[in-house]
């Protein structure tokens, strides 16, 4: 979903790059707060896996591929601020070292990839959670519906940035992205989970880590 | 070994199956082929490992592995240095 540059038009390039200088500010300054020597590996290798699963691709119906965000993972285990310190990271280097994703739409792709989707699998999960009980089974539903969120909802601001710019109408646009993040989200909700029932077999006390 | 060091292992085995990738179009390229703005797109003004092809490599699959493999090894060390920046620069404050 990383958008390239031409697509945004400047009122929306300078909006999405405020926005994000923003949140990824807060970001540093809970992190200052929060941060405890043991997260900080912790944080390295999320980000690490986060790019190497962006990298492969799975395909899903009609020649259409998709990868893993990642975000609603980072958000699950580390906290939302965490995530959204750590996928900023990655869509940096994304943008300046692999020319995945625009220079100007960097702000674009942190506000959807790393913001919106951090926040909506973020407080998914806590709804499920509180619904279904903090249980294995709790969890890795929570994390499923919090990670199909995730792709779906930064689609949505996609979509959203394009009618915007002027690039795609809304009525064509937003059904389009939303519909088929649908179904890119389930394969976000089957890596999440995946992910996270490895984590619960190995290491779950990292549920007890406070989240940043 | 400490668990994170298998984790950053795993992120490395990933990376070096990424060749395995599909080729497809991700969602919003899909979307912008199917609904005409797909013309709109600019490429970057500089290229370091574009595509995530190591530039030189006549292999594309070698030239994607160690894209990959640079990567995550640079993202690893960056995402570290900033959480242990954080860190210690708040330690120097209160202590």
């Amino acid at each position: 979903m990383h958008i390239p540059d031409g697509f945004l038009n400047v009122a929306t390039i300078a909006t999405t790059y405020a926005m994000s200088a923003g949140g990824v500010s807060y970001a540093v300054k809970e992190a200052n707060r929060k941060l405890k020597e043991k997260h900080i590996p912790l944080m390295g290798v999320m980000a690490a896996f986060i790019f190497a699963a962006q990298m492969l691709n799975f395909p899903i119906i009609g020649g259409t591929s998709g990868h893993l965000i990642g975000a609603a993972l980072a958000a699950i285990l580390l906290g939302p601020w965490a995530a959204v310190l750590i996928m900023s990271c990655v869509l940096i280097a994304q943008c300046l070292i692999f020319q995945d994703g625009g220079l100007l739409a960097l702000g674009a792709n942190i506000f959807n990839m790393g913001i919106v989707a951090t926040f909506s699998a973020y407080f998914l999960y806590r709804l499920a959670t509180a619904v279904l009980g903090d249980s294995r089974k709790g969890r890795l539903i929570g994390g499923f519906i919090g990670a199909w969120a995730s792709v779906v909802m930064a689609s949505v601001a996609c979509a959203i940035e394009l009618a915007i710019s002027g690039a795609s109408p809304w009525a064509v646009v937003l059904p389009a992205m939303a519909g088929l993040h649908a179904l890119i989200g389930i394969g976000e909700g089957l890596i999440t989970g995946a992910a996270l029932s490895l984590v619960l077999a190995t290491r779950a006390d990292l549920w007890q880590l406070q989240k940043v | 070994m400490k668990w994170w060091h298998y984790a950053l292992i795993i992120s490395l085995l990933i990376a070096v199956l990424s060749p395995l990738a599909s080729s497809s179009p991700d969602g919003l390229e899909k979307v912008a082929e199917n609904k005409g703005f797909i013309g709109l797109a600019q490429s970057a003004p500089f290229q370091v490992i574009a595509d995530y092809v190591f530039p030189g490599i006549y292999n594309e699959a070698v030239a994607t592995i160690l894209a990959g493999l640079l990567g995550t090894i640079v993202i690893f060390g960056v995402v570290y240095g900033i959480g242990w920046l954080i860190k210690s620069r708040r330690t120097e404050r209160t202590g």
